[in-house]
């Protein structure tokens, strides 16, 4: 194993950042994240409320940076609120809407801030946005960007190689996995990239096809990508079987199986054959209560089963715009409590 | 070449202004094998503004003219009578041209009649794709022939993101994925080894992001010139 970088065989390696999450997974826990999506406002209250949820429950918090390309309330900002409230923000950063210059600045002020690990992430195309018509960056990619905050980090050097002379940024670094992307027999061999380029953690996009996941795997632990960085497996929790239909066939690199599909239509076999018009606002209540208490028990048997795969290191639960359902999700997997790590390092 | 395609009637009228005099000038290269602004096109431009402007009560008198290059002065000057002559040059040449006309008649009042949209190659009849964004350091030896930089809608120097999807790319099911056709052909080529390779920030000042650019060739310059 050599999980830690700066490490020798006879003492413990030194934490690289120091973050709980870090922390967690260093000291061998199955670790869990989830997912809070920032305002589309200034309102500070939204991420505390969100923020609520989340306590207690899992081990470090994604930030999403203007997700989808939709301008929301920034990750830094939003991370740094989580500071206040006790919890251990993960910033994603995205190479659409910064170059590096503004993103080394932002690392530096995120540090400064009390953030302790990003996740470095391409960023969707702005077309999908409410800003199509901006001008995006994309001076570096993802696994430069990776490069980048490991340098800073680990070699105390700016991206054009200068020496930094104060308090060098030091993150824990992640970087994501798209296992279902095409061309999909080349993804192990890019998350091994990015884990050569100095990625610590993994979070990967939504798995509901295990055995589509085993067969990433399997070439993942041949390459020993799985012995070099934490591996998170992306779940979450169907809301509807409109969700999991409209995941399936409009978002690339997401695969739903049939089989879950159907659980889906199951759950809510009850006020099938109805149109939506003819149900009444209590039965249309109900109904969805129906499915998300399917799609809660379908994402807790899949963590159960990705736990099982050998090289997953923890879960990354996105419950997007539904934060609610983690708390339920993580105690059904009998992943509570979470483990209280000591505050110094 | 250089692919640019005709703005609307609408726009080019709104362009003219008070212009009586105005004259079309096309150009015999890029544009004219894109069929967008050669002498063909400025023949029927010509008669579209003619009909308009008596529709719209303003009567223009419009002429066309094509010359065989507007990027170069000397094929410019072949032209000269007419450009001054006319009360507002309507170029139907790249926006190369457009320039060129401009810094070399000064008094000249030129617009543009085309939107120039990249450098690219005609895929099938009626159908251009682009190929090349003048990057200026040119990556095609470590794709495999296959620009990253103007095929992928990222730019991405070290791979696919996780928008690719059979083969298209998220941002329209119509453009193919850049790093799709770049894997395809390394792996035709028993050279998928080379995308292993991490590839460094790329400098982009060698491209319009250094500021406009320009190439002096000491061996071609003229003493004079100097």
């Amino acid at each position: 194993m050599s999980l830690g970088a700066t490490g020798t065989p006879e003492t413990k390696p030194a934490l690289l950042a120091g973050s709980n999450l870090e922390k967690v997974l260093r000291a061998g826990h199955f670790a869990v994240t989830a997912e809070l999506g920032p305002p589309q406002s200034a309102d500070h209250t939204a991420i505390r409320n969100k923020a609520r949820y989340l306590r207690d429950c899992c081990d470090g918090v994604n930030l999403t940076d203007n997700q989808t390309a939709i301008v929301r309330m920034s990750s830094i900002a939003s991370g740094a609120i989580l500071v206040q409230e006790g919890l251990d923000p993960i910033i994603q950063m995205v190479c659409r809407d910064r170059n590096r210059l503004a993103m080394q600045s932002d690392l530096m002020g995120a540090y400064a801030l009390g953030i302790r690990n990003v996740l470095c992430l391409t960023g969707d195309h702005q077309t999908f946005g409410n800003h199509p018509t901006a001008k995006n960056v994309f001076d570096i990619d993802s696994i430069q960007l990776v490069g980048m905050v490991a340098a800073m980090r680990d070699r105390r050097v700016f991206q054009c190689g200068e020496a930094m002379k104060g308090q060098e940024p030091r993150f824990f670094v992640g970087a994501a996995a798209s296992p279902f992307a095409a061309p999909v027999a080349f993804r192990p061999y890019r998350l091994g990239k990015k884990v050569r380029a100095g990625a610590n953690f993994i979070q990967t996009q939504l798995v509901y096809d295990l055995e589509a996941f085993e067969t990433f795997m399997e070439t993942v632990r041949k390459l020993g990508v799985h012995e070099q960085a934490y591996i998170l497996v992306g779940v979450g929790p169907l809301k509807s079987p409109g969700m999991a239909k409209y995941m399936k066939e409009s978002v690339p690199g997401i695969l739903v199986p049939d089989q879950l599909i159907a659980r889906m239509n199951k759950a809510g076999a009850q006020w099938a054959g109805k149109k939506a018009e003819e149900l009444s606002k209590e039965e249309k209540k109900a109904r969805s209560e129906a499915w998300k208490a399917e799609g809660i028990k379908i994402c807790i048997e899949l963590i159960q089963k990705v736990r099982a795969v050998k090289g997953v290191a923890g879960v990354h639960i996105m419950a997007i715009e539904w934060e609610e359902a983690v708390r339920p999700i993580v105690d059904g997997a009998g992943l509570l409590p979470r483990p209280k790590m000591a505050e110094a390092s | 070449m250089i692919v640019a395609e005709q703005k609307t009637l609408d726009e080019i009228k709104s362009l003219l202004g008070d212009a009586r005099k105005v004259l079309i000038l096309g150009c015999g290269t890029c544009v004219t094998v894109c069929f967008s602004g050669g002498e063909r096109e400025a023949a029927v431009l010509a008669s579209s503004l003619r009909m308009a402007s008596q529709l719209d009560g303003h009567p223009r008198d419009v002429t066309d003219l094509t010359v065989q290059r507007q990027c170069e002065w000397e094929y410019l000057d072949t032209a000269t009578d007419r450009i001054k002559d006319a009360d507002l040059v309507l170029s139907i040449g790249c926006g190369v041209g457009v320039q060129a006309i401009a810094e070399r008649f000064p008094n000249a009042w030129v617009v543009p009649g085309l939107n120039t949209k990249f450098m690219g190659l005609p895929t099938e009849q009626g159908v251009w794709t682009e190929r090349c964004a003048a990057c200026g350091d040119c990556v095609l030896g470590v794709t495999g022939g296959v620009c990253p930089i103007a095929r992928c809608s990222k730019s991405l120097l070290n791979g696919p993101c996780g928008g690719s999807e059979g083969g298209h790319c998220e941002i329209n099911p119509d453009v193919p994925c850049g790093w799709q056709l770049i894997y395809d052909r390394m792996e035709k080529l028993g050279k998928l080894e080379m995308l292993m390779d991490l590839q460094p920030p790329k400098n982009w000042q060698k491209s319009r992001d250094g500021g406009p650019r320009k190439i002096v060739r000491e061996d071609l310059r003229l003493p004079h010139e100097e």
